[in-house]
């Protein structure tokens, strides 16, 4: 048993809180309260948090880069990806070349009603046509809105970030965004 | 001001004073509200409260008052409609009741009873009446657990308060709380009179009774049994809505505001501020402010103490009723008794 | 007299209240309903208590009101999905959730996590410890009626939370765990970053400690109150830190340290004898700072290297049954996995922590009084999640 009782150890834990939240400045301007600084809070709609550039936010597509493979759509554990595409033949690379036959994709939506943020399809992906971007402010009034058609999805594309750097020790390989 | 008054007819007097205690009570309430619970608390727990309505919130409650009387006011099937729909009121009445004898300055006050503390003591346990009618009139178990919870903590409480107040009452030889402000403004302290005689330096042992036992009359944590949000939901106020839970969450912060009003008339000199003239006409329009000071002082405390603490369980806290504060309060009275006529 | 005894006297003295209550006056016991939508029982743990005045004469745990069905669903999902979907079981700790299953894969599969994989996986699994205790060091806080510790606990589990997000990318459901290793490395500044926040949530235990631990109502409320004997915690199950506090020296981490590398590191497992609520809640205080201990001096030798082993693309599981615990936040936690040699597992049976752990509490509420039912259910710390799967 400590001399000085628990009851009042707790008040000024509490009563130092206090302090630290109206004056977080320590120093010459200590009298200065500035609450907004010292609160673990921020005001939302008019601070907001970055997120860190790994945040699974929200999920852009390269359509470029997208042959309609399907493996996103059938790793995905809800199925909340739905993907239509046809073949066409695209002009040879080379004069005098065969036709190449390319796959186009007509539709790729992703119902992130449905979505768990698991961040599968971006992994399963060959051809780095799916990207994480922090980006989390897309809620709507209507659930339909949450379907994010190819339009949509492509134009979350500006927002991924660059990969970050690996910590020292690490052998992974770096990899890069497409730019739009 | 009693010249002012006397002219006036009987009508307007009393409009007055109705007038004045409708702004006691809620403006004093609506700046404890802002101050402590949004504001303080706040600040305590690293955040910063609500900051949209108004300049930093400070409309916050007018925003709330709107959002409760939009409530329907809902009445459980199987409740006493009439004993159910009418406690929020007896509650509320006990507040009203109790500003009646409050100084709040050398003229300022609405009736200058020989009974006052009495009649404070008296009217502050009528709203006992009224949580036992929510608990039992609202049909819930919760609700019934609460208001028999307050009951025994209100009664259990009454006495060591009213035990506390009585060395107050020998030292200032009077029960009428104006005299026993002048008695402070007055006083002396074993002959050394130079702040007056605030009775919290010679009646410590009964401030920190009632400070202790105003906190169970109050119903705030430490000796929150009766609302324990964790366990019995909000106790009485469970099935309430609307426009009646406004009126008990109101009376809740008013009655700790007429309570710390009390304590503050009883331990902390009242409106009176040492080195002036109790006398004095300014204290007619000063005295309201230093004892709203003294106010906004004892409910911090009581705040503070209020998000601070965890809470006894019922029977830990009869125990601290009737084996400590008690016996304490008893042995006060006594000390002051004799000192008072020794001395 | 020993706690057994006092346990038994007090269900004898209900018992006998309720007789005589009965017979004097014809009055009948009162039924309450503690949940499913109750303030204690965060989430829909529902407890139907018979009691006599404000003493218990017995409770009974309902469970089953947040059934999602994991162990029939992770049927159909490829082993990566899986991991997915039990995030979702204890969410307050998830990462620790995919890694006994990850575990069990893995040794299905024959195939184990590089020494990286391996320190980082066992860094994130302490991390998600702090972040599920740190919650209930506050949450207990609120049980017994303080209201500000909750608010600390936010507070500073937010600091736990940003680097989980930063490394995996999701702050609760981080799906970070694969088979073989783990799908990314650690950002660069992270290991500086982590080792801050540890320093908070250090300072954090200080004031829980101050605020909470050392504040004498609060003893009150909770010593000697719900105490478990050993034996009889043990024939029920219970496990992590409620047996810890029943003074039974039994930690998996270093007990049996399968896939994580708890034995690189020094460190302590706490227990304390009274095995009562206030026991329960020291014992969590303890592990919190001795987790950010293990996660500091991890910190400091994270080998180098590869983080996944080779895997084929598709990953199909060999045939067999393989049995993976692991101590979790809430107790522990394990996975039997059986496989039929294709890309779903036959069969996932999940044994969680907190199932075990409320599966007492018919033989622990007898005898005491309403307030101590929330007493006794905050200091076993059961997540919802956890019990329903």
């Amino acid at each position: 048993m400590s001399l000085v009782p628990g009851l009042v150890k707790g008040l000024v834990v509490t009563g130092s809180t206090i302090v630290r939240t109206v004056f977080p400045k320590r120093g010459m301007r200590t009298m200065m309260p500035a609450p907004s600084k010292g609160a673990a809070t921020v005001q939302y709609p008019h601070v907001k948090e970055a997120p860190p550039t790994r945040a699974r936010g929200v999920i852009a597509l390269h359509e470029g880069n997208c042959t309609a493979c399907m493996l996103c759509a059938r790793e995905c554990p809800d199925w909340c990806i739905y993907i239509e595409g046809h073949k066409e033949k695209a002009p040879p690379r080379r004069a005098g070349g065969k036709p190449r036959q390319v796959n186009k994709l007509d539709r790729f939506d992703i119902d992130y009603a449905l979505c768990m943020f698991c961040g599968i399809c971006v992994d399963v992906c060959p051809f780095e046509a799916l990207f994480w971007s922090p980006e989390y402010e897309f809620s709507e009034p209507r659930i339909a809105d949450l379907l994010h058609d190819k339009e949509r999805l492509s134009e979350w594309m500006e927002t991924v970030p660059d990969f970050e750097d690996y910590e020292s020790g690490s052998v992974a390989k770096k990899l890069k965004v497409p730019p739009t | 001001m009693i010249s002012l008054l006397a002219e006036l007819s009987y009508w307007q007097v009393t409009s007055i004073r109705v007038v004045a205690g409708l702004v006691a009570v809620l403006l004093v309430a609506g700046t404890l509200v802002y101050a402590h619970l949004f504001k303080m608390v706040s600040f305590m727990q690293s955040r910063l409260g609500p900051m949209e309505a108004g300049p930093y919130g400070s409309l916050q409650l007018l925003a709330e008052i709107g959002k409760f009387l939009q409530k329907e006011d809902i009445v459980p099937a199987r409740a006493d409609r009439f004993v159910f729909k009418a406690a929020p009121f007896v509650v509320l009445t006990s507040t009203f009741l109790l500003l009646v004898v409050l100084p709040g300055g050398p003229d300022a006050w609405f009736i200058s009873n020989d009974l006052g503390v009495y009649l404070a003591m008296a009217v502050g346990s009528v709203s006992v009446i009224g949580i036992l009618m929510a608990g039992w009139g609202s049909a819930s178990k919760y609700s019934l657990l609460g208001g028999l919870r307050a009951t025994g903590q209100l009664i259990a409480y009454e006495l060591p308060l009213l035990l506390a107040v009585v060395g107050v009452v020998i030292q200032a030889e009077t029960m009428n709380l104006q005299g026993i402000v002048l008695a402070q403004a007055e006083g002396e302290i074993f002959g050394w009179g130079a702040i007056g005689n605030p009775f919290i330096l010679t009646q410590f042992a009964g401030f920190g009774i009632f400070m202790i036992a105003m906190q169970a009359e109050l119903t705030q944590t430490p000796f929150d049994m009766p609302v324990a949000e964790s366990e019995l939901v909000t106790g009485y106020m469970t099935e309430y809505s609307g426009l009646r839970f406004l009126l008990f969450f109101i009376g809740e912060f008013a009655t700790a505001g007429v309570f710390s009003a009390i304590a503050a008339v009883l331990f902390l000199g009242g409106w009176y501020v040492p080195g002036l003239d109790p006398a004095d006409n300014l204290f007619n329009v000063l005295g309201p402010l230093v004892l709203f000071g003294k106010v906004v002082l004892l409910t911090f405390l009581v705040f503070w103490v209020r998000f601070t603490f965890p809470r006894f369980r019922e029977d830990q806290l009869q125990r601290l009723a009737w084996k400590f504060l008690v016996p304490l309060a008893l042995a006060n009275i006594v000390v002051t008794g004799v000192l008072k006529v020794a001395l | 007299m020993t706690v057994t005894e006092r346990q038994q006297l007090s269900y004898i003295a209900a018992q006998a209240a309720d007789a005589r209550v009965n017979l004097e006056i014809e009055t009948e016991g009162m039924t309450l309903n503690i949940g499913p939508q109750h303030p204690a029982t965060h989430g829909t743990l529902r407890i139907v208590a018979k009691l006599d005045g404000e003493q218990v004469v017995s409770a009974e745990p309902v469970m089953g009101y947040m059934h999602r069905g994991y162990e029939k669903l992770a049927e159909v999902r490829t082993y990566p999905q899986v991991t997915t979907l039990i995030n979702r079981i204890d969410w307050l700790g998830s990462f620790a959730n995919e890694v006994p299953f990850i575990l069990a894969a893995e040794r299905l599969m024959e195939v184990e996590a590089p020494p990286r994989a391996q320190w980082i996986r066992t860094i994130l699994f302490e991390l998600s410890r702090i972040a599920n205790i740190t919650l209930f060091l506050g949450d207990m806080a609120v049980q017994v009626g303080a209201i500000t510790p909750v608010f600390f606990a936010f507070r500073d589990r937010e600091h736990v939370l940003n680097q989980i997000e930063a490394a995996t990318g999701g702050r609760f459901h981080p799906n970070f765990d694969r088979i073989g290793g783990l799908k990314d490395d650690l950002p660069a500044g992270w290991v500086a970053e982590t080792r801050q926040a540890m320093r908070k949530i250090r300072t954090f235990c200080d004031q829980i400690e101050e605020l909470v631990e050392g504040n004498e109502i609060f003893q009150a409320r909770t010593r000697g109150i719900g105490v478990i004997p050993a034996d009889i915690g043990l024939s029920y199950g219970l496990s992590g830190a409620n047996i810890r506090a029943s003074g039974v020296d039994w930690d998996l981490r270093r007990d049996s340290p399968c896939g994580l590398v708890h034995d690189q590191v020094d460190w302590k497992v706490w227990t304390h004898p009274d095995g009562d609520s206030f026991a329960r809640f020291w014992v969590r205080l303890q592990e919190t700072r001795e987790a950010t201990k293990i996660v500091d001096q991890l910190l400091d030798a994270i080998p180098s290297g590869p983080i996944m082993a080779k895997v084929p693309v598709i990953i199909k599981v060999p045939a067999g049954e393989a049995y993976v615990e692991t101590e979790n936040p809430l107790g522990v936690m394990g996975y039997y996995v059986v496989s039929k040699g294709d890309v779903y597992p036959f069969r996932v049976k999940i044994r969680s922590a907190s199932f075990s752990n409320v599966s007492i509490t018919p033989w622990l509420l007898k005898g005491v009084y309403v307030p101590d039912i929330i007493t006794i259910l905050g200091s076993l710390y059961f997540i919802l999640g956890d019990i329903d799967r």
